[in-house]
């Protein structure tokens, strides 16, 4: 909760809040305004850490234009794309298969030359009208085989578009029964986009599958003292590769990542870890509390972003395994990695401080990143997220009082029981206590807003109209969201970062990723470009004469 | 290797599409739509769809690319999209006040079967089309044809809107550009003008997606066709259609409907495609062409001449749309250039037997193939190599893996800025396309040379 604490004081913002929500509204039709009024709250932390209600992870208002993708964006786009060896197959027409081929800039590092590596392949059924009425099981069957045959690849995974849910093709039938053949795991995944209400009902789709069909099936191991998961990182602009130097310099082993720079084998055998280390809490805690219901491993938020926050999070590892060695050696890398961040953030703070940003993105950057502008002295005066749930705003405290509705209950929950013969859990209830006194709280995340200072605004699956206005009123310093807005934002002269995909850079995790977005910052909102945005003769349109020199 | 598991060996594939050379169409109705004036378009269908679209636009164009959504749930996927496509008519011209709302269908609410044009009229029946204001429709199923497709149905959509028979015959055409940048079109605006032609160009999307950087964002930008102008379609003495696949649907309805004949042409890229295009218009117009045109038709002839030994005979492989390639194998054939494999994503046997009659003098053996893809592509350049490639921006995979220059062109272009500034069409666009080609092969050539054959002069 030391967050709480760190959060600072109201940053008194000019319009108030208050008055910035009831404009928002004040634009809407009356039906709208009223459900959108849930969705936009003025941020208030009690001294518990107490929050005020959100609205989220409810039903888009349609037409509001929103920045929300669909089920199949979450499942095969974020959560199992970045697997390199396994063969994603889209079934249905053409265009989700193709827009979601490259464009998420997951990069992956393949053993060798002989490493199996499909990323950078697109493999599609192409459903054609045919399929449409007469169903497209058997083209489905038959392209299986043929990517087997082409690629033999470690796994084929296949995800459902929308018309194969009305259709009604069997895809889990065909995956049982061409794994049966061909003696590869194929798994199905029905993310019909349709599903949920955004891409976050395709993450737990993802996790789902992925736990019933693959977590478990390989119980050899890798040597290692402190075995670990990570999950929730997909490498975007090679955020992993960072983390797992920072890991390997810690002394720690890194069993498998969900899903950044990973392999299937991974997977297979991520329940033999002692420790998951969930980064995006919202795509992931379902994995994380799978494996910790079935297998006994405790999960434990961490934050690769922001230097001070990973020093956080290497030292909260540390201390989970309670090794003077191991806390040892990731004192000596912060020691090692901090100077050059300091040097750097002595430069670039004169420049940036109290400059303000406005974070609309994803479903935890937008708080994680916080963490990099309050290094640099910027404040946060708007966030909020486009798939979350309450819990990623408010904190796992309000698990139990969230109404689950129609469009939640769509998604299959897992009902997990411990395995018989591997359930083993990794830390007693006792030394859990004994840790949670201490500061240490496993299978919890507190949530963006107890970090957010009072009366800043929090605004749940924001509009393109309310974004708009916020510019207006609050002509912030950056703004952070995705590739939709971008242009938008950049349009009325403000300065903006894509989070999703960096702007093709990065990486951003760990202490060498801070000092890249220290510099990136620096290099927008310092940028020559808004100087320019009026030309001479509309600065001074005065004339004084004709042909002066006359 | 990036694209490692591709092999030389072609196996017969019957289901499995690898590197897809095409997208699906509601991506091409919602270009055509951002070319009409104060237009929003809507996606009938689940979020991704709109998603997906916006982001592959604004990362081609990278401008806003505004549409809306209907936003479908399990409930409307089982029901229908009727309840959420009339919210969401509301919802637009209450929140965004567009003039015009082009709805655009899926694959999903295509496969539900909702019926467009009658939700229109309820939403219309219940007060939510404020008066003065339109809603549109087409329906593009993404499980036929490619974004082509949806782009032509979207432009055929405009006629049957809008166009009118009544009223008095016009002294203008009608001019439609086809699925080319914002700036083609503006170029092609410009040919006209300087023949002194009064034309109504739609869609047009120049000053709707090349828009400056003012520090002040409007959400719907000066360009586009104006509403007034598409109700005079019908009053045109002709059509000119530039691409038969993306306009020529359109060119046909507007006759069907409105007795406006129609010119199907290929697009005016390079010299000959050019040329047929200035001849048509001026045989139409009765008008002589000015010389500013035949001096900018020689210079593009000049550049010819004095590139011309760095073309010929050297291999080149395209992957594009139909529309675009037909006129560019063409033009690579008229410089000596030797196109020899070309592969659209888009399905139609014409382009084969088109493109087979365009290189027939090619002395090479020619692959083509419609409804193709990208790994076929390459296991045919794995083959037999060629000296350059011409496409979009997946192909760099190609490129890099087989060590082949790229000139990209075409949709999407992911990696480079400021190409949509600069037309590829007409004979100043033909200057730009040769430029980009030389500078290619040539920055390859002095690469390769070794030390006692780089040259100074080239």
């Amino acid at each position: 909760m030391s967050e709480v604490l760190e959060a600072g004081s109201p940053p008194a913002l000019t319009p108030p809040p208050e008055e910035v929500k009831r404009e928002l509204l004040a634009g809407y039709p009356t039906k709208v305004a009223r459900k959108r009024a849930h969705h936009i709250v003025v941020n208030a932390v009690d001294p518990e850490g107490t929050v005020p209600e959100i609205a989220a992870n409810v039903r888009t208002i349609p037409g509001i234009i929103t920045q929300r993708g669909c089920t199949y964006a979450g499942c095969k786009g974020v959560v199992l794309g970045p697997t390199r060896d396994i063969v994603h197959l889209t079934h249905g027409p053409i265009g989700c298969g193709f827009y979601s081929w490259l464009t998420r800039r997951n990069q992956t590092r393949p053993k060798g030359p002989e490493d199996l590596n499909f990323l950078t392949y697109c493999f599609s059924t192409d459903m054609q009208e045919e399929q449409i009425i007469f169903g497209g099981e058997k083209k489905l069957r038959q392209a299986i085989q043929e990517a087997y045959e082409l690629f033999q690849p470690r796994a084929i995974t296949i995800f459902a578009t929308c018309p194969v849910g009305l259709i009604g093709d069997d895809i889990h039938a065909v995956a049982r029964e061409m794994k049966e053949k061909l003696g590869i795991n194929v798994i199905a995944f029905s993310c019909e986009g349709y599903k949920g209400v955004s891409q976050s009902a395709g993450h737990h789709i993802a996790n789902n599958g992925l736990f019933m069909h693959v977590v478990g099936l390989d119980d050899s191991t890798e040597a290692g003292k402190f075995r670990v998961n990570l999950l929730g990182e997909y490498n975007i602009g090679g955020d992993a590769f960072e983390i797992e130097r920072l890991f390997e310099e810690c002394g720690l082993t890194l069993v498998a990542t969900f899903s950044g720079n990973s392999t299937y084998e991974q997977f297979a055998r991520a329940h033999t870890a002692d420790l998951n280390l969930v980064m995006c809490h919202r795509s992931i805690n379902y994995m994380a509390d799978m494996m910790e219901a079935r297998f006994g491993i405790p999960w434990l938020k961490v934050n690769f972003l922001g230097a001070e926050a990973t020093a956080k999070s290497l030292r909260k590892i540390a201390a989970y395994f309670e090794d003077p060695e191991l806390a040892a050696r990731v004192e000596e890398v912060i020691v090692r990695e901090m100077p050059a961040v300091a040097a750097l953030l002595e430069e670039v703070r004169g420049r940036l401080a109290g400059k303000k940003a406005m974070l609309f993105v994803g479903g935890s950057r937008a708080h994680h990143y916080q963490e990099l502008f309050r290094e640099i002295g910027m404040e946060t005066i708007a966030a909020g997220y486009e798939f979350a749930h309450r819990d990623d705003y408010e904190g796992r405290r309000v698990l139990p009082r969230i109404k689950v509705d129609a469009d939640s209950r769509n998604i299959e929950e897992l009902q997990v029981e411990p395995d018989p013969r591997r359930y083993s859990p990794r830390i007693t209830p006792e030394d859990q206590a004994r840790l949670a006194m201490a500061g240490l709280v496993l299978q919890d995340y507190e949530g963006m807003m107890p970090t957010m200072a009072c009366g800043t605004l929090v605004v749940d699956d924001i509009s393109h109209y309310e974004t708009e206005k916020l510019i207006e009123l609050y002509r912030p310093d950056i703004i952070c969201a995705g590739i939709k807005e971008k242009y938008v934002i950049q349009k009325s002269g403000v300065p903006m970062k894509q989070l999703h995909n960096y702007d093709y850079s990065g990486p951003y995790a760990g202490f060498q990723g801070a000092i890249n977005f220290y510099r990136e910052i620096d290099r927008m909102v310092n940028s020559k470009v808004w100087r320019y945005l009026k030309a001479p003769w509309q600065e001074h349109p005065e004339l004084t004469a004709t042909y002066v020199w006359e | 290797m990036l694209l490692r598991h591709t092999t030389a060996e072609v196996r017969e594939r019957t289901a499995l599409t690898i590197n897809p050379a095409k997208t699906c169409q509601p991506i091409g109705a919602m270009y055509a739509a951002l070319g009409i004036h104060r237009c929003l378009p809507h996606s009938h269908g689940s979020q991704g769809c709109c998603a997906y679209h916006r982001s592959a636009l604004s990362r081609h164009y990278r401008e806003p690319v505004m549409a809306g959504t209907s936003s479908f749930t399990e409930g409307a996927s089982v029901f229908g999209g009727q309840a959420n496509l009339i919210q969401a008519i509301h919802h637009l011209f209450a929140i965004y006040d567009p003039e015009v709302i082009a709805i655009h269908t899926t694959c999903l609410s295509e496969t539900i079967g909702d019926d467009i044009p009658q939700i229109i009229a309820k939403a219309r029946d219940e007060g939510k089309v404020p008066p003065g204001r339109y809603v549109i429709h087409a329906n593009t199923p993404s499980y036929v044809g490619s974004h082509v497709t949806g782009f032509a149905n979207m432009v055929k959509a405009m006629v049957e809107y809008f166009a009118t028979a009544e009223g008095p015959r016009e002294k203008q055409i009608n001019l439609i550009p086809g699925y080319v940048e914002p700036a083609d079109m503006e170029e092609i605006s410009r040919m006209v003008e300087e023949l002194g032609i009064r034309a109504i160009l739609f869609p047009d999307t120049s000053k709707v997606l090349n828009t400056p950087q003012t520090g002040r964002y409007t959400m719907y930008p000066p360009g586009g066709v104006r509403v007034a102008d598409l109700k005079r379609l019908g009053h045109s003495l002709g059509t000119v259609a530039l691409g038969p696949l993306a306009s020529g649907p359109a060119a046909r309805t507007l006759d069907t409907r409105c007795k406006v004949p129609c010119e199907i042409l290929d697009l005016p890229l390079g010299l000959a495609a050019t040329d047929r295009f200035i001849d048509t218009l001026r045989q139409i117009a009765g008008v002589a062409v000015p010389d500013s045109l035949t001096w900018e038709r020689g210079r593009l002839l000049d550049v010819i001449t004095d590139m011309h030994q760095y073309f010929f005979g050297r291999k080149v492989a395209l992957a594009g749309d139909p529309d675009q390639l037909i006129p560019l194998t063409e033009f690579l054939v008229d410089i000596d250039m030797w196109p020899i494999h070309m592969v659209t994503g888009t399905p139609g046997k014409k382009f084969e037997s088109r493109i087979r009659a365009l290189t027939r003098e090619v002395p090479h053996p020619v692959n083509v193939q419609a409804g193709g893809d990208l790994f076929l592509l390459h296991q045919w350049i794995k083959q037999e190599p060629v000296d350059l490639l011409i496409g979009n921006t997946y192909l760099k995979y190609i490129a890099r893996d087989e060590d082949i220059p790229l000139v990209r062109f075409g949709f999407p272009i992911l990696d480079r800025i400021g190409h949509i500034h600069f037309p590829t069409v007409g004979y100043r666009g033909g200057v730009r396309l040769l430029e980009r080609i030389l500078d290619a092969l040539l920055d390859r050539q002095d690469r390769d040379a070794p030390e006692e054959r780089f040259e100074l002069v080239m």
